[in-house]
């Protein structure tokens, strides 16, 4: 037995619009995750008790059930409420859904490393709470959250392969179906690997680029 | 009579079954420094950050130059402030705290600059100007590009000094200002207070100085166990202490404040 990777590559103009889905479900799913998870544990943090009980029923429940049920819930369960979703949008909602609870998380643990003092100065000169949060806070926390943003955005990226079982023509899709046309599916899941593996090791270099960029005014 | 600059009337605060300050009623002049004195434990700093409304009063009322603070009272009834009236109230006050409280991701200049940029909406060069005029008061023009980690403790306290002068509030508070200081970097802070209280503003200063309490207060209280158990003039209280409570305290401290006399 012999590989031939002559094949899969003969298809790389496919591949490359697999790759493109991937990327993009990746990179805005990943946004679209930090924001909604900032909100949340904004919410949590300033919306009274009521606000931060109800907001940890949702965030305990997705990140206590796993990434596949999640989206086959959406997409095969989505229309009996109504909810019709071609799959790269069902892929982008679930994927945002799922990485804002875990960066709700992230930004809570955020919100409790900046001492309560350097919010007390701001509220002290005149500062609204926006303000402070947008001033002080987040980039005071920015720092101590860079790394487990990334660590999740490498999570989220992985998990965007599971995105073909709901048909989101990705790359593992894409690769996946070239490989079984040519007779060569090891070699298709060997390609995919590599190109996985070089898209995580981007986002760590860009991590720790923003990491040093940050880190300037800490002696 | 003129108006104090703070009053506090009536003022009890509880953290759960503890009674911290026990209906505390106090005057605050304009144009003087008063002193809190007082054990560890007995309520300063509650009742200080009472002052600016980051602690709520149980009970009682607190006037900043006649304002309500935090509450308004209408038809008897208290009403919390909307937070915009808050800030309002609160501006005329600014703070200072023991642990200093810069903003670590910000220069000395843009830590005072902050406030004049987000709430007097200045433009950048105009508020940097301003920021750096306080920064000249402290003596720290020349550490304006610094982050507060590149600076001693008694000049980040100097820092947040002009950074709670920005504003040109007509009170300023100080939460044992010194205290996190090394005894050497003390000086420099405290000469920064003499000098504000020169130019005439109206202060509240917690503080175990004895010494500055002594020479730069105009009145001093004493608290303990939540109480307000005197308020007079610094000759009064140091020279003649007549309460058993205040002369056990003074037994504690007065070494140290002789110290800082000389
Ligand atoms: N947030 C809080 N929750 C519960 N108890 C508190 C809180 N803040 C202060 N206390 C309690 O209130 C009492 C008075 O505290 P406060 O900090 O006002 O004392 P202090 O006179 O400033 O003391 P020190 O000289 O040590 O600073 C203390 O018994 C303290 O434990
Ligand atoms: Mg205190």
């Amino acid at each position: 037995m012999s590989f031939d990777f002559a094949v899969i590559l003969a298809k790389a103009p496919q591949i490359l619009a697999g790759l493109g889905v991937t990327i993009l479900i990746w990179v805005a799913g990943t946004l679209l995750a930090a924001i909604l998870g900032f909100l949340v544990a904004t919410a949590r943090r300033y919306g009274g008790r009521l606000a931060d009980l109800v907001l940890s029923v949702p965030v305990e429940v997705i990140r206590g059930t796993p990434f596949l049920v999640q989206i086959f819930l959406l997409y095969f369960g989505g229309p009996y409420i109504g909810l019709r979703l071609d799959p790269i949008a069902a892929g982008l909602l679930g994927l945002t859904i799922y990485g804002a609870a875990y960066y709700a998380e992230i930004f809570r643990a955020g919100f409790q490393s900046v001492p309560p003092g350097h919010s007390e100065a701001a509220d002290c000169v005149g500062l609204t709470r926006m303000q402070t949060i947008l001033h002080v806070q987040l980039p005071e926390m920015a720092l101590l959250v860079l790394p487990p943003s990334m660590n999740m955005a490498v999570i989220l990226l992985k998990e965007t392969a599971l995105l073909s079982l709901i048909t989101v023509p990705e790359m593992t899709m894409t690769v996946q179906a070239i490989g079984s046309q040519q007779y060569a599916f090891v070699e298709s899941i060997v390609v995919l690997a590599l190109v996985y593996w070089a898209l995580v090791e981007l986002a760590n270099f860009l991590g720790r680029l923003a990491e040093r960029r940050l880190s300037t005014y800490s002696a | 009579m003129t108006q104090p600059a703070i009053s506090v009337r009536n003022v009890s605060k509880r953290f759960g079954d503890t009674l911290v300050l026990k209906d505390i009623n106090l005057e605050v002049p304009r144009g003087q420094v008063s002193c809190l004195i007082g054990p560890s434990g007995s309520g300063k700093s509650t009742l200080l950050r009472c002052m600016a409304f980051l602690e709520e009063a149980s009970a009682g009322m607190i006037e900043i130059e006649g304002e309500a603070l935090g509450f308004s009272e209408k038809d008897g009834k208290r009403r919390r402030q909307t937070a915009a009236e808050l800030r309002r109230t609160r501006s005329k006050i600014g703070m200072v705290f023991q642990q200093f409280n810069l903003w670590p991701h910000m220069t000395a200049l843009g830590n005072v600059s902050m406030a004049l940029r987000r709430v007097r909406g200045l433009g950048r060069k105009e508020a940097e100007a301003r920021a750096m005029a306080q920064l000249v008061k402290v003596g720290l023009e020349a550490r304006a590009g610094h982050y507060p980690s590149q600076l001693s403790g008694g000049q980040q306290q100097r820092v947040a000094i002009a950074r709670a002068l920005a504003l040109e509030p007509t009170i300023m508070l100080f939460d044992e200002p010194t205290s996190a200081l090394d005894p050497e970097l003390t000086g420099e802070v405290l000469n920064v207070m003499r000098a504000l209280a020169d130019e005439g503003m109206t202060m509240v200063v917690v503080t175990h100085e004895i010494g500055f309490a002594a020479s730069v207060g105009n009145n001093v209280c004493f608290l303990d166990h939540g109480q307000l158990l005197f308020h007079d003039t610094p000759e009064t209280v140091f020279a003649a202490p007549r309460h058993p409570r205040l002369e056990q305290f003074l037994d504690t401290y007065l070494d140290r404040g002789a110290q800082m006399l000389r």
